[in-house]
């Protein structure tokens, strides 16, 4: 009887100290032997996180979680994708169920200081509109006095509407939903009046729309929300390796590299060009991956400016312009530190 | 030592003794490891998030709140929102299950068979879509405000809610209100002494026809009294929506029509199953004395079968309160949408937001299971 029990407690304490050891462990190698990365994404956000009926995510955030998985396992379709809506993304990041956020995430003070999470970066630079009936014949958001509005709950878009309204003098009413589906239809049954959201949201909002002519976004912007990739606050490593799979891809573009000419680049005498598709220098194993990282997310995934096209820009349905999100040479935001 | 273990009464100890340490350990390991591991990650822990501003606002709100108010206001509100959408909630589902219940048992065939549709069809369609129809289906598809259904130029149906005239709060207002509690609290007692009196002479008192005449008429003397002054708000058009007066939005209308419904089809049954528990002895007893059927069943057969319908009811209870919290899905801001949900993603805090939640809801089903044992244990039969 006494072996027994010291037989169960010897289990017992190996079990909570191998439990003990998972908590702390290293997305890196975590990933490596699973062999798949966890992204956590939009449920569905055209432009930014949708599937088509085959169940094949594309869209400007999933092609960070391509981006990594290309660096990290060398292989883009190795992602396990978990769809979470605006109120579970943190605690899914938090509890390591995702190692890597990218849904649409607004940079704050307070989520980086207070969340445990680090923003790798901006890899959409946005601003929250409003979208309108247009029977309701507003111009200007400053006409929205007494409107019913809404938004989805728990996002920074939530508190930048209470924040505009007051400082106008205005009131409205709050309609909140925690899906943007929900959103949609309080919108199109007429339970409000107004959507309010990052306006890049609003256009692929409206092409949901059964009549997305009978809708306008209107001139506003009342806000600044820098969108990028989050990561666990703690793991530097893994935060680099994130930061970097993003900046390859602006970099790339910044060096005329695409999807298409980067075989040819490989014999480019350029040497930024050498450096960071890996021919030159150790930058991909100072991080930890392959040495060829960049060229891997360039070749499978293409640069930024080819991303942005392809999932939110003049080649998709949304019509984004650059704007913000130019290259910083061409008047934009977008920059990368010198691969070096 | 191996003798001691030998005793049954000692062994029987011991193996308690070391159950509890291994669960008190057990939990201590995973404290310490959860705070741990929060505090390796950087994220922030306490309940100091609660004094901070909320910056957002919430629809419908009982109490004062805009979004300069605190979390801890937040709080407040959502619970507020739940204890109301509960309470109104079981009030009206009694009364429906009751008279369903009661129905279903009737000899008119169409009546029975209407009673037992009703339940079949609505307890068994999961409460979620139940919500999502009344909300989605049944109040979406009312007009816009500008073409209100509009009843006696006062009263407004619209998707956006229904909009009654509200009275302002003067002194007429608060007399007449007094005085109807006042009737209540009166007719309370006259009871009392009404079943004492038959009790000792068999003299009846007609209770209900007076209560209710009091109802009438105290309120009319009150008005009087207190100025006669009713000053209503009523509910106007002005730019997209209307303002003044009060609102019911058709969140609150869709959680509280679908839940009722749904939870009065258990209620039905339990009242159902009350009343067939009841010797068929008794009825026969009662019809071999005279008593009219109405009769017989007000006073013989329903003080027995409700004293069988409390404690499944009770669950019944419990449930529309828990229940509520699928108002999130909808957006009708009680504790687990504005708490659990917005603050939880503004602040960040799982644990303690999520137990906080927790710990009302089990607070509140707790009080409701400990008043109604209490009345169960009030209505029992006196065994003597």
């Amino acid at each position: 009887m006494k072996s027994k029990i010291a037989k169960i407690s010897i289990a017992a304490i190996a079990a909570l100290s191998l439990s003990a050891s998972v908590a702390s462990a290293d997305t890196l190698s975590d990933t490596l032997s699973q062999g798949y990365l966890k992204c956590g994404i939009n449920s569905g956000l055209p432009g930014f996180a949708s599937a088509d009926s085959q169940g094949h995510w594309s869209g400007i955030d999933i092609s960070v979680c391509r981006a990594v998985a290309a660096a990290v396992l060398g292989d883009k379709t190795k992602v396990k994708f978990t769809s979470l809506n605006a109120k579970e993304r943190f605690t899914a990041l938090q509890s390591g169920e995702i190692d890597l956020l990218s849904r649409n995430t607004t940079w704050t003070e307070t989520r980086d200081s207070s969340l445990g999470l680090n923003f790798a970066g901006v890899n959409f630079y946005d601003g929250q509109g409003f979208l309108v009936h247009k029977s309701l014949g507003v111009k200007n958001a400053k006409e929205l006095d007494g409107a019913a509005v809404c938004v989805q709950s728990g996002t920074t878009t939530e508190l930048n509407l209470a924040d505009y309204f007051r400082k106008n003098g205005m009131k409205y009413k709050l309609v909140a939903y925690d899906s943007n589906d929900q959103v949609l239809k309080g919108f199109e049954t007429g339970r409000c009046d107004v959507i309010t959201s990052d306006s890049s949201q609003l256009y692929s909002l409206r092409i949901k729309l059964k009549n997305p002519a009978g809708s306008m976004v209107l001139p506003n912007i009342i806000s600044k929300e820098p969108l990028g990739p989050v990561v666990r606050q703690g793991d530097d490593k893994w935060f680099n390796i994130v930061k970097w799979s993003y900046a390859a891809m602006v970099a790339a573009e910044e060096a005329g590299i695409t999807s298409k000419n980067v075989d040819s680049m490989l014999k480019s005498n350029n040497p930024t060009v050498k450096r960071i598709l890996g021919v030159e220098g150790k930058l991909g194993e100072n991080l930890g991956i392959r040495k060829d990282f960049a060229y891997q997310i360039i070749k499978q995934v293409g640069n930024y400016g080819e991303v942005f096209e392809r999932t939110v820009g003049m080649g998709s349905p949304l019509k984004i312009k650059r704007g913000l999100n130019a290259l910083w040479t061409k008047g934009g935001l977008q920059y990368s530190p010198p691969f070096r | 030592m191996f003798a001691l273990l030998r005793d049954r009464k000692v062994r029987g100890i011991l193996f308690q003794l070391l159950t509890v340490i291994g669960l008190v350990a057990f939990l201590w390991y995973i404290g310490t490891n959860t705070v741990h591991n929060i505090e390796q990650r950087g994220i922030r822990t306490g309940f100091g998030f609660l004094t901070g501003t909320s910056g957002f606002a919430i629809n419908d709100s009982p109490i004062a709140y805009n979004e300069t108010y605190t979390y801890w206001r937040v709080f407040f509100v959502g619970l507020l929102n739940t204890i109301i959408i509960s309470v109104i909630v079981i009030f009206l589902s009694s009364i429906l299950g009751l008279i369903v219940g009661v129905l279903r048992l009737s000899n008119n065939w169409l009546v029975a068979k209407l009673s037992s549709a009703y339940i079949d069809i609505f307890r068994n369609i999961p409460i979620l879509l139940q919500i999502l129809f009344w909300y989605n289906v049944v109040l979406a598809t009312l007009p816009s405000p500008r073409k209100s259904i509009e009843f006696f130029g006062s009263i407004f149906l619209n998707n956006r809610g229904i909009y009654v005239p509200k009275p302002d709060m003067n002194s007429t207002t608060i007399g007449v209100m007094v005085s109807v509690v006042f009737v209540f609290v009166f007719a309370f007692f006259l009871n009392k002494w009404a079943n004492k009196k038959h009790e000792e002479t068999g003299a009846e008192f007609p209770v209900l026809y007076t209560g209710l005449g009091l109802l009438v008429v105290v309120p009319i003397i009150a008005y009087f009294i207190f100025g006669a002054n009713f000053n209503f708000s009523y509910p106007h058009l002005r730019g997209f929506n209307f303002t003044g007066g009060k609102t019911f939005y058709p969140e609150f209308l869709a959680l509280t029509f679908a839940l009722t419904i749904y939870t009065a089809t258990f209620i039905a049954e339990a009242v159902r199953s009350g009343i067939e528990a009841v010797n068929k002895g008794q009825k026969e007893a009662a019809a071999s004395i005279g008593l009219s059927g109405y009769q017989a069943l007000k006073l013989v057969v329903l003080p027995q079968a409700i004293r069988i319908a409390i404690p499944p009811t009770i669950n019944q209870y419990l449930n529309i309160v828990k229940n509520s919290s699928l108002a999130t899905a909808i957006g009708y801001p009680e504790l687990v949408t504005v708490f659990a949900g917005t603050t939880l993603n503004q602040v960040g805090q799982a644990i303690e937001i999520i137990s906080m939640t927790m710990l009302v809801y089990l607070v509140i089903s707790l009080a409701v299971s400990a008043i109604l044992n209490w009345i169960n244990f009030k209505m029992k039969i006196k065994e003597r």
